[in-house]
């Protein structure tokens, strides 16, 4: 064996230029770069969704019942400018910012209790599993018993429909920072609170931003229901209640137009507010690609 | 020696719990770290070397005996004890190169500001890797994660430092490429360290003195002297090698054969 690998010569060579052979690197075509952008594609999706919105709406030709895509773009545009849509939206957004901030500070303090001892991580464990599934709305009928009618009921369930989201993300992120980075942390001597802003919730941001992101949606889609209910009685609601109302008044369109609105803010949160965020943090960091 | 030695480490029992069972992991170890040694602590896995290691950085209190650095009793990590880990995560991912080194700085209140930054630069500068300031960890390779980790460790210009097989994740040609390098920062600072590793000739390479522990739980078989830096690699480093695996291994063969027999 040895004498058979002793005779096979050694081979020695030399590599050949890179101007003998074609391609090494070359650019993509327009079109091949035109399509890796992610909002590119995203917009030919909505543009197309459009489009067939439009052409069975005159197919269908019911104004009543589904009004077309350039009627209800109309609608919208008038609402903005006179129709009081940016008002109402407003007054929406006011409502849940205050309830998605309570929401966030609540949940931050249960994490905190939840991760310096064994017995908050049972509390806070065994709170989401109890309320996690329980639907935000099904608590407003006794929100307005507590609370009556106005932003206080609405704030309310908007905490409920944020506080566990959040929570639970942010607790579980901060169970899967690593031990090494922990004993880093320790390294330092940090403690207590210092510990926990300057590495747990840095190391956890990945988690914590997904847990905002559903907690923002949650949020959002539970005070469009809760206004619907409760408009009724209030004079100055937000823009479920402009949905409501025009419903009453059988402006389709507008209709359309409020629930437009709602997904157009829906949009704007998470692909033009929170993908900032995240450009700007864990993509940065190499902690999610 | 004359003088008193830097860290001190006298009949270290030492027991961690598992899930389902409490295990010994070292019993009753003695050793002395003087200042500038490079100390290397080595055994097969299973040896207790790393749990060794984390309770002289305070992560973990002995059962029995005692931890003394500069005299004063080790009972929580700080950064008079500076770690370089194996994991590549033990680098911030949020902060840049020098803001990773930089962090260590200030937020020990050891410097701050513009002297903090100086002082990272200076030592990124060290590990080469000034190009690198201002790039974020995850665009590093391993090697220049560990060498950012063991600039970290060395602008705290700790009393030591605690190396905890820093080089094993690293391939072969990287490994010997930042042990040289490791050479070179001590010939210009003349660091203490405490180094862990299972390779023996890791072991011969970086250490000027070798503790040799036994599995199961750790116990101290041998301290030896290491060789003079420019003979760690002839035919004496064989020598050496095949001692310290003669005697590491000793036992295991012996079992082995006993089994052969029965």
């Amino acid at each position: 064996m040895a004498d058979t690998q002793a005779l096979r010569p050694e081979l020695y060579r030399d590599p050949v230029d890179a101007s003998h052979f074609g391609v090494v690197e070359k650019p993509l075509s327009t079109w091949e770069r035109i399509y890796n952008v992610a909002a590119v594609r995203k917009i030919f999706i909505l543009v197309a969704l459009a489009a067939i919105w439009e052409l069975y709406a005159r197919l269908l030709n019911n104004p009543l019942l589904f009004p077309t895509f350039t009627s209800t773009i109309d609608a919208f545009v008038q609402g903005l400018f006179g129709g009081g849509l940016l008002g109402k939206a407003w007054t929406s957004i006011k409502v849940l910012l205050m309830g998605y901030s309570a929401g966030i500070a609540l949940a931050a303090l249960l994490t905190v209790i939840a991760i310096t001892s064994r017995i908050g991580t049972d509390f806070l464990e065994t709170l989401t599993s109890m309320f996690n599934p329980l639907p935000a709305i099904a608590l407003l009928p006794l929100a307005l018993i507590w609370f009556g009618l106005g932003n206080g009921s609405l704030v309310f369930v908007l905490i409920h429909s944020v506080l566990w989201a959040v929570a639970l993300n942010t607790h579980s992120g901060f169970l899967s920072v690593s031990n090494t980075m922990r004993m880093v942390g320790r390294n330092y001597g940090l403690r207590g609170l210092s510990y926990v802003g300057r590495i747990l919730i840095p190391a956890a941001f990945p988690s914590i931003l997904t847990g905002l992101k559903i907690g923002w949606a949650f949020a959002w889609r539970t005070l469009i229901a809760a206004e619907l209910v409760f408009g009724v009685s209030s004079g100055s609601g937000g823009l479920g209640w402009f949905i409501y109302e025009n419903k009453n008044q059988l402006e389709i369109p507008n209709v359309f137009a409020g629930l437009f609105t709602v997904i157009v803010i829906g949009l704007l949160v998470e692909n033009v507010i929170f993908r900032t965020v995240e450009a700007r943090t864990v993509r940065r960091w190499g902690m999610q690609s | 020696m004359a003088t008193d030695p830097l860290l001190d480490v006298r009949g270290v029992t030492l027991q961690y719990k598992t899930k389902d069972q409490l295990v010994t992991a070292t019993y009753r170890v003695d050793f002395h770290v003087f200042r500038s040694d490079r100390f290397v602590v080595l055994g097969p896995s299973g040896c207790g070397k790393s749990t060794l290691l984390k309770a002289v950085g305070g992560y973990l209190n002995p059962v029995e005996g005692e931890i003394r650095l500069k005299g004063h009793e080790v009972t929580r990590p700080g950064p008079d004890r500076m770690m370089v880990f194996q994991e590549f995560d033990q680098l911030l991912p949020w902060k840049t190169v020098k803001e990773n080194v930089m962090f260590a700085l200030t937020a020990t209140g050891k410097l701050a500001g513009r002297s903090a930054e100086n002082k990272a630069l200076e030592y990124i500068a060290k590990v080469k890797l000034s190009k690198f300031a201002d790039s974020f960890p995850h665009t590093l390779s391993g090697g220049m994660k560990q060498r950012v980790a063991i600039a970290r460790g060395m602008a705290m210009e700790p009393d030591i430092l605690l190396m905890d097989e820093p080089f094993a994740a690293l391939d072969a040609l990287t490994r010997r490429k930042m042990q040289d390098e490791l050479l070179q920062l001590w010939d210009d600072t003349h660091f203490t360290v405490l180094f862990v590793t299972h390779s023996i000739p890791e072991a011969i390479k970086i250490g000027s003195r070798i503790l040799l522990l036994s599995p199961h739980p750790g116990q101290v078989k041998a301290e030896i002297n290491s060789l003079p830096r420019q003979e760690s690699d002839g035919d004496e480093a064989k020598a050496l090698e095949q001692k310290i695996h003669t005697m590491l291994f000793a036992d295991e063969v012996e079992e082995e054969a006993e089994h052969s027999h029965g």
